[in-house]
């Protein structure tokens, strides 16, 4: 007799398609892992916490001091994985280490921008690089205590992953006097439970309070003033899983990886319009087509039409600028987009951008947390505008009418849920506005459309 | 009244955070609530806002801030397909559909018999997998063919009609 937990469990992803296709290029955080070797024994048999050892003397040479940590992390130009590329050692060293009181740190792995998959694979097929990772950075920063907040959707993912704090606790890798040394450090679980807003990093920390997830102004930042009013540091999980490889092998081998101002690997999630969809960990400064590449190309031979390169708030960019960059964040920031989350949506010829946009804009409207008037408001007009395009009833006017609303929300609210909701709206008319004044003419699309 | 059990289970989450910051543990607490019962009601809510101390009020607003808290009954099996713009590209769309014609409901109804409740949702975070769907909060479904659809609602269903021939 079968029961639901047997029947559910028939559909669970392994992770072969997404994550060991053994098509990364120099993979660092994906490598060498195969869906059953997540568990304490193999992380360390892969290396797995040499670098906590090495900062803590562990290993039989002198401990790093906590501005030797920084100074690695800076010099391997790795940069914040989850959205805004901020230069992580810098971000480190803004926290009040002095501090007398409680501080925080905190891991960012509410992953739901649309398109990004790569923290769910990491945390669920690679935990304890997260937890080394985020050990390291407390030592850095003089911190003891943190959380790891989980997007509520990968639950399952949430469960290993109390799973390994529970391995780590264990064997001594968290708590009082880890490894025998004076520094004490206790790592958490917490989850959401569906709310994009809460990525937001000061959502997440309200979230984390107990409270319903809405940004909060900035200035103060979180590091003099974030979880329970606390110096706080948030990251992203995919920049937590870097820092164990760059402690091993230094800051300068680690931007060698890369490229300058763009260090290291990063993991890109292709999805939409490709053969193989999935995570691919690659060098930054990779040309895209060779991403594309690694994905199978554009599915059933069709024609390459755009990408949104960065996740879903990125702004779009079409096919003849996107084979011409490579993937790091100054190129693609020069070519008009973001890299963002690395999340790289592909549309072939067969697409309908109205459509597209369409439900993007449903997305922000769903999604606004309705704090700010232009953001709540304006990205329910928004969504109202590009339905009556979809929908055959659009006017003649209204292109110039979503760049003006479009206009009135991005800077005028508190997070950047705003300009995200507004930058897919602009990029979209700016690149394929022929699309939308073809709707609005004939009432109907320019492309036997299939989304 | 909660159970011992329960109580267990909201005191675990609870000891995660300082002992005046008990509130952290509200967003697990609902949702082990909703694991048990089945949904958020006002009662449920009062209860861990005793437990954790704060006003209901407070309870109530995270519940109807977060997505995934259900709050009246659902079918025994609450069923939450991606239709977002990755998911879109790879069929989330008609397996949505799909759904809809194979039970006989649209998106945001429950069937006759209470077994399935079906929603729309937004990115699940897991875009490669599409078409993916996420049943009752914790069991993610990836690669959601046509033919897996049908599978799976089958063998649910069958699921269903067993434990209410044991209890009856």
């Amino acid at each position: 007799m079968k029961t639901a937990q047997s029947v559910l469990a028939q559909f669970s992803a392994q992770g072969v398609e997404t994550c060991f296709h053994d098509r990364h290029l120099g993979a660092q955080i994906y490598a060498g892992l195969n869906g059953n070797n997540w568990r304490l024994k193999d992380y360390e048999a892969r290396g797995g916490y040499a670098a906590l050892r090495k900062i803590l003397g562990k290993d039989g040479s002198e401990p790093l001091t906590q501005d030797q940590v920084i100074a690695t992390v800076k010099e391997s130009g790795l940069r914040g994985r989850g959205g805004a590329g901020f230069p992580t050692g810098l971000k480190w060293s803004f926290m009040p280490r002095q501090f007398p009181g409680q501080k925080y740190l905190v891991c960012n792995s509410d992953e739901g921008e649309p398109g990004t998959c790569k923290d769910r694979d990491i945390l669920h097929f690679n935990p304890h690089i997260v937890i080394e990772g985020m050990a390291i950075a407390a030592y850095a920063m003089g911190i003891s205590v943190a959380y790891n907040y989980i997007h509520g959707e990968i639950f399952a993912t949430y469960e290993r992953f109390e799973e390994a704090l529970e391995e780590a606790r264990a064997a001594g890798l968290l708590g009082d006097n880890i490894l025998g040394s004076n520094f004490s450090f206790q790592l958490h679980a917490a989850h959401g439970f569906g709310a994009y807003i809460c990525g937001e990093e000061t959502a997440l920390l309200e979230s984390l309070e107990g409270k319903k997830g809405q940004p909060r102004f900035k200035p103060p930042f979180p590091a003099s003033f974030g979880l329970y009013g606390k110096p706080t540091t948030i990251n992203n999980t995919e920049t937590f899983a870097a820092v164990p490889w760059i402690i091993r092998n230094g800051g300068q081998a680690y931007l060698e990886c890369g490229k300058p101002n763009n260090g290291g690997t990063k993991i890109f999630s292709v999805s939409g319009d490709v053969e193989r969809p999935g995570n691919y960990e690659i060098p930054l400064g990779t040309p895209f087509s060779k991403l594309l590449e690694l994905a199978g190309g554009v599915r059933q031979g069709r024609q390459l039409k755009a990408v949104i390169p960065g996740g879903s708030s990125s702004p779009v960019l079409p096919a003849s600028v996107m084979m011409e960059i490579t993937m790091d964040y100054d190129s693609i920031s020069k070519a008009g987009s973001m890299l963002g989350s690395g999340a790289v949506i592909v549309l072939d010829d067969t697409r309908c951008m109205v459509k597209a946009l369409q439900r993007l804009s449903y997305f922000y409207m769903h999604e606004s947390c309705g704090q700010c008037t232009p953001c709540r408001e304006g990205t329910g007009w928004l969504s109202r505008m590009v339905d009556r395009i979809e929908g055959g009833e659009g006017r003649p006017s209204d292109m110039d009418l979503l760049n003006s609303v479009a206009d009135n929300i991005q800077g005028r609210t508190i997070c950047a849920l705003g300009d995200a909701a507004a930058m897919p709206v602009r990029a979209m008319i700016k690149h394929f506005r022929h699309e939308f004044e073809h709707h609005v003419a004939h009432k109907t699309c320019m492309v036997d459309a299939l989304v | 009244m909660i159970s011992e059990a329960t109580r267990a289970r909201f005191a675990r989450e609870a000891a995660k955070y300082p002992d005046n910051q008990r509130q952290s543990a509200v967003m697990a607490c609902l949702a082990i609530v909703q694991q048990e019962l089945g949904f958020v009601s006002p009662e449920s809510e009062q209860v861990v806002a005793e437990f954790l101390g704060m006003a209901p009020m407070a309870v109530h607003e995270v519940t109807t801030f977060y997505n995934m808290y259900n709050q009246r009954p659902v079918g025994k099996f609450k069923l939450n397909v991606c239709t977002n713009l990755p998911c879109q590209l790879r069929d989330g769309q008609k397996a949505l559909h799909h759904l809809e014609h194979k039970l006989g409901i649209t998106m945001g109804q429950t069937t006759a018999d209470g077994v399935f409740t079906l929603q729309q949702s937004e990115c699940l975070g897991a875009c490669a997998d599409s078409p993916v769907m996420l049943v009752n909060d914790r069991h993610m479904c990836s690669f959601m063919s046509n033919e897996k659809l049908d599978q799976l609602v089958d063998e649910l269903r069958g699921v269903a009609s067993a434990t209410v021939t044991e209890t009856s």
